[in-house]
C-alpha cells in the first residue's frame, strides 16, 4: 500500500510538472501585459514533440541518443525521493537528499557529454558553461542541505520535514539562511532568469539550452519534461522543507487529498514569486554567476555557523 | 559653389583635377588613376570623411568613384580605367571604411585594387564562376545559376594559435528569425579575441536589376534595399533621380516625406530598444516597446495604407496626402506615445540589473568610430555629431531646427539612450512639419532627363546617412544605381566593439548596432 502511494506520488510529480510550467508562463505573461497561452500548452508541446521523429546528427554516438532517457529517468528517480503530498513514504526512507543531488549530477554528466558528442561549437560551449555553474551550485546546495541536516540530525527529507512539523513555526536564523541559499541555488540549477534564460533564441547566451540545441522530437520532449520536473522538484523542496504544514502525515484519503490541494496552492504561489522576479530582473552577465553562487554558498555557511553558535546548545 | 575647404584643398593638391558638379553642393572631381591613393592620403590628412565607393561600366571603360565629405559638402572623386587593364591603387590602406566597398567592386567588376590590405572575396561567394563579373554589361541579368551553390568552405578566416584558443562559427542560419550572416569568433574561455564577419548571404543583385528600369520602378526597388529603411532608401533614390532630372518637389510633398522618415525612425528605434532589453532577458521592456511600435505601425496602415510606408514616395513627390483629420490624429498619438514612453523609460532607468548589463559593455571609442566612418546612432553614441539633416540639410529639414542628440560613453547604454533621445527629437520634428503643412501639390510632373545625367541623393535614414547614386541612360531608363546603406560602414565597427567582451554578450552588442544584412549585401 505504502509503495503504491509512493508510486502514485512520483506519477503526480511527473504529470503535474508541465502544469506548473504552464502556470508559470501564465503568470509571466500577465506581468508583461501579454495574452497567455493556455496553462495546458506545455502538455500540447510535449505531445507534439513526441509525435515528431527525432533528427539525429550522423556522427552522434550512443551517448547522444541515450542521454534523454537517462536524464528523464534520473529526474524521475530524484522526484521519488522528495515528499510531495505525504511524508514517511518508503521511497523517501530509502534515499536522502544527497542521493537526490547525486541523481541530478548523474543526469548532468550525461547531458554535458551529449553536448560534446555531436561536436558543434554550441554544444561544447553549453557543456562547459553548465559544468562551471554546477561545480559552484552543488557545494552551495549541499551546504544549505547540511544546515538543515545539522538542525534535524538527518539528511533524510522525510524525517527532516517531520521534525519541522513537530517543532512548529520557530524563527530560526539558520533556517532563513538555508532557505535563501536554497532559493538561489534552485534558480541556478533550473536555469531560470537571472542565471539562464530558458526561452532565448540567442545561441551564444545559452547555458542549458546550448547543450540540448541539437535535440528534437521525442528526445527533446523527454529533456524538456525532465526540466519541468526538476523545476517542480526544487519548488517542492523549498515549500515542503520550510513550510511543510498541510502535508499528509498518514495515508487516509482525506489527508492525502488535503495534502495534494495544499501543495498545488503552495507551488502556484511560489510560481507567482518566481514570475515576479523573472520579470523584474535582467539576466546577469555570465561572470556574475560565480559571485551569485558564492553568495549562496556563503549563506549556507552562515546558516551552518549560526546553527552551531545559536541553536546547537539548545 | 565651392566651400572654403575645397579651395584650400585643391590649391594644396599636386595632381591635376578637373572639377565639375553633379548635384547641389556635390562636386565631381576627375583624377588620373595613378593618383587615386595619393588623393586619399591627402584627403585623410585634411580630415575628409570617406563616404562611399562604387564603379560602373560605360562603353569600353570603367569609371571608379569615391565619395568624400567634409563640413556637409560632398565631392565625388572619379577616375577612368581602360577595360584591358582595370587596376588602380587602393584607398583602403588609408581609409579602413573603403575596405569592403573596394572588395565588392573587385568581385562585381573584376577591377583590381593594388595594395589592398585584404585580398579575400567579399560579396562573391561561389555562385559565379571565377571570371564572371556580374555587374559588367555582358553578364546576363538572370546570371547562369547552378542548381546548388557550393558551400564557401575555402574562405580564409583569421586563425588563432596558442593554448585554449578556439573558434566559434555562428550562422548564417540562426536560431532566431533574423537575416543570415556568419560570425567567426576566436575566443579564450569566454573572452572574445577576435570577430570576423562574413556577409553577403542576402545578395539580391539590386544593382544589376536596377539597370534599365524606369524611375517609378527604381523607386520600388530602392524601397526594398532594406525593408526596415524603405522610406529612407526610397527617398534617397528619388532625390537623386529628381536632381538628375532637374525637378523640384512641392513643399507639401517634402514635408510629408519628412514626416514619414521620422515615423520610420521612431518605429525602428522603439523596436530596437525593446530588442536590446530582450537580449539581456528583460522581456518586460521588450513587450512594452513592441506594443508601442505596433500601435505606431497600425496608424501608418490606417492613415497611409502601409505599415512600413513602403512605396509611398515616388519620383516627383508622394502618393498620398495627410488630411487635417489625419494630422490631428498624428499629433494626438504623439502625445500618447510620449506619456507611455516616459512610463516605460522610468521603469527601465530604475532597474539596476539592466544597468549592469548595458553600461560599459560593447565600448566603441570615438577614435575608432571616426576612423571607420561609423554613422547614425552608432557614431552619435560615441560622440560623433554628424547628421545629414543638420550638416548637409535638405528640404524639409531646412525649415526647422534639427536637434542631434549625442552621447559620449560609447557603450550599449549610450546607443540605447541615443535612440531614446532621437525618438523625442523626431516627435518634435513631426509636430513641426505638421504645423508647416500648407495647401499644395503632392507631385511635380516628371521630366525625362538627358542621357548620362547623373546625381547623388543623400538623406539621413534611421540608421544614418544613406547615399544613393543614380545615372540615367537613354529614354528615361536607369543605367546605374548604387545605394550605400549606413550598415556598410557600421558592420566593420562591430568587429571592433566586441573585443574584450565575453561571448554571451555578443548578441546584445550586435543588437545595439543593428546593422542591416540586406542593405549591406545588396
Amino acid at each position: 500500500m505504502n509503495w503504491l502511494i509512493a508510486a502514485l506520488q512520483t506519477a503526480l510529480f511527473v504529470l503535474l510538472a508541465p502544469l506548473l510550467a504552464g502556470w508559470l508562463k501564465c503568470c509571466k505573461c500577465a506581468l508583461q501585459n501579454r495574452k497567455a497561452p493556455s496553462v495546458l500548452q506545455p502538455y500540447r508541446d510535449l505531445l507534439k514533440l513526441t509525435r515528431k521523429n527525432p533528427v539525429v546528427a550522423e556522427q552522434a554516438s550512443w551517448v547522444f541518443t541515450r542521454t534523454p532517457y537517462i536524464v528523464f529517468s534520473m529526474t524521475v528517480l530524484a522526484a521519488s525521493v522528495v515528499p510531495l503530498i505525504a511524508v514517511d513514504l518508503p521511497t523517501s526512507a530509502s534515499a536522502d537528499v544527497i542521493v537526490m543531488v547525486g541523481f541530478f549530477a548523474f543526469a548532468r554528466f550525461f547531458l554535458a557529454l551529449a553536448g560534446l558528442d555531436i561536436g558543434t561549437a554550441f554544444g561544447g560551449m553549453g557543456s562547459s558553461r553548465e559544468m562551471t555553474i554546477s561545480s559552484l551550485a552543488e557545494p552551495a546546495m549541499l551546504m544549505a542541505v547540511f544546515t538543515l541536516a545539522m538542525a534535524e540530525s538527518t539528511t533524510n527529507l522525510s524525517v527532516a520535514i517531520s521534525h519541522v512539523l513537530n517543532d512548529g513555526l520557530l524563527l530560526r536564523p539558520s533556517f532563513l539562511f538555508a532557505l535563501y541559499a536554497l532559493i538561489l541555488v534552485a534558480v541556478a540549477e533550473t536555469g531560470r532568469i537571472p542565471v539562464d534564460n530558458p526561452t532565448t533564441h540567442l545561441e551564444l547566451t545559452m547555458i542549458h539550452e546550448a547543450m540540448i540545441l541539437e535535440y528534437s522530437g521525442r528526445h527533446l520532449a523527454l529533456i524538456e519534461w525532465a526540466s519541468q520536473i526538476k523545476l517542480m522538484l526544487y519548488g517542492t523542496l523549498i515549500v515542503n522543507i520550510f513550510l511543510p504544514w498541510g502535508i499528509a502525515e498518514n495515508f487516509t484519503s482525506s489527508a492525502l487529498l488535503y495534502g495534494l490541494l495544499i501543495i498545488v496552492a503552495k507551488l502556484a504561489a511560489l510560481a507567482i514569486v518566481l514570475a515576479l522576479s523573472e520579470t523584474l530582473l535582467a539576466k546577469m552577465r555570465l561572470f556574475r554567476v560565480q559571485e551569485y553562487l558564492s553568495f549562496a554558498y556563503l549563506l549556507g555557511l552562515l546558516g551552518l555557523l549560526s546553527h552551531i553558535i545559536l541553536e546547537a546548545s539548545r | 559653389m565651392k566651400t572654403n575647404w575645397m579651395i584650400d584643398f585643391l590649391s594644396g593638391l599636386s595632381t591635376d583635377i578637373t572639377v565639375g558638379q553633379i548635384a547641389q553642393a556635390t562636386h565631381i572631381w576627375h583624377i588620373e588613376s595613378q593618383h587615386w591613393q595619393k588623393f586619399a592620403e591627402q584627403a585623410c590628412a585634411q580630415a575628409l570623411r570617406w563616404v562611399a565607393g562604387w564603379a560602373e561600366q560605360r562603353a569600353d571603360e570603367f569609371l571608379v568613384n569615391s565619395c568624400f565629405e567634409k563640413q556637409g559638402a560632398y565631392i565625388v572623386l572619379r577616375t577612368t580605367l581602360s577595360q584591358n587593364k582595370p587596376e588602380l591603387p587602393s584607398q583602403a590602406t588609408v581609409y579602413p571604411a573603403a575596405n569592403r566597398s573596394e572588395r565588392h567592386t573587385q568581385d562585381m567588376f573584376g577591377i583590381q585594387f593594388i595594395g589592398h590590405p585584404d585580398a579575400r572575396k567579399w560579396t562573391r561567394h561561389l555562385a559565379w564562376s571565377e571570371h564572371d563579373y556580374p555587374l559588367r554589361k555582358d553578364f546576363p541579368v538572370q546570371g547562369e545559376p547552378q542548381d546548388i551553390t557550393p558551400p564557401d568552405m575555402e574562405y580564409d578566416f583569421i586563425k588563432g594559435h596558442g593554448e585554449g584558443v578556439y573558434e566559434i562559427p555562428v550562422g548564417p542560419v540562426h536560431a532566431g528569425i533574423i537575416e543570415p550572416g556568419h560570425f567567426r569568433f576566436l575566443a579564450v574561455g569566454e573572452l572574445i579575441l577576435n570577430l570576423e564577419e562574413r556577409l553577403a548571404y542576402v545578395h539580391k543583385g539590386i544593382e544589376k536589376i536596377a539597370e534599365g528600369r524606369t524611375p517609378e520602378q527604381l523607386a520600388l526597388l530602392a524601397g526594398r534595399v532594406s525593408g526596415d529603411t524603405t522610406v529612407g532608401h526610397c527617398w534617397a533614390a528619388c532625390r537623386a533621380m529628381e536632381q538628375a532630372a532637374g525637378i523640384d518637389i512641392p513643399a507639401r510633398a517634402a514635408l510629408i516625406r519628412g514626416i514619414w522618415a521620422e515615423r520610420e525612425r521612431v518605429a525602428n528605434h522603439l523596436g530596437d530598444m525593446g530588442a536590446i532589453c530582450n537580449d539581456v532577458a528583460f522581456t518586460f521592456a521588450q513587450m512594452q516597446f513592441t506594443r508601442l511600435r505596433e500601435l505606431w505601425l497600425r496608424t501608418n496602415a490606417t492613415l497611409f495604407g502601409h505599415r512600413l510606408l513602403m512605396d509611398r514616395i515616388i519620383p516627383g513627390g508622394v502618393v498620398c496626402d495627410i488630411s487635417d483629420h489625419a494630422a490631428k490624429q498624428i499629433k494626438q498619438e504623439i502625445i500618447q506615445l510620449r506619456r507611455e514612453l516616459s512610463d516605460v523609460i522610468t521603469t527601465l532607468d530604475l532597474n539596476s540589473s539592466l544597468e549592469d548589463r548595458l553600461y560599459t559593455a560593447g565600448y566603441l571609442s570615438p577614435h575608432i568610430a571616426e576612423a571607420f566612418g561609423a554613422l547614425g546612432y552608432v557614431a552619435r553614441a560615441s560622440g560623433q555629431q554628424f547628421d545629414v539633416r543638420q550638416t548637409a540639410t535638405y528640404a524639409p529639414y531646412d525649415q526647422v531646427k534639427v536637434r542631434v542628440p549625442c552621447e559620449e560613453q560609447g557603450d550599449i547604454a549610450s546607443r540605447f539612450w541615443v535612440r531614446h533621445k532621437e525618438i523625442n527629437a523626431s516627435l518634435h520634428l513631426i509636430e513641426d512639419f505638421i504645423d508647416l503643412l500648407n495647401d499644395g501639390e503632392l507631385l511635380t510632373a516628371w521630366q525625362v532627363p538627358a542621357a548620362n545625367s547623373e546625381s547623388i541623393g543623400i538623406v539621413e535614414g534611421w540608421r544614418g546617412e544613406i547615399v544613393s547614386y543614380v545615372r540615367f541612360g537613354r529614354d528615361n531608363t536607369i543605367d546605374r544605381f548604387y545605394p550605400r546603406d549606413p550598415s556598410m560602414l557600421n558592420w566593420p565597427v562591430l568587429e571592433k566593439l566586441v573585443l574584450d567582451n565575453i561571448v554571451p554578450d555578443f548578441p546584445v552588442c550586435n543588437k545595439s548596432l543593428n546593422g542591416s544584412y540586406s542593405g549591406n549585401d545588396l
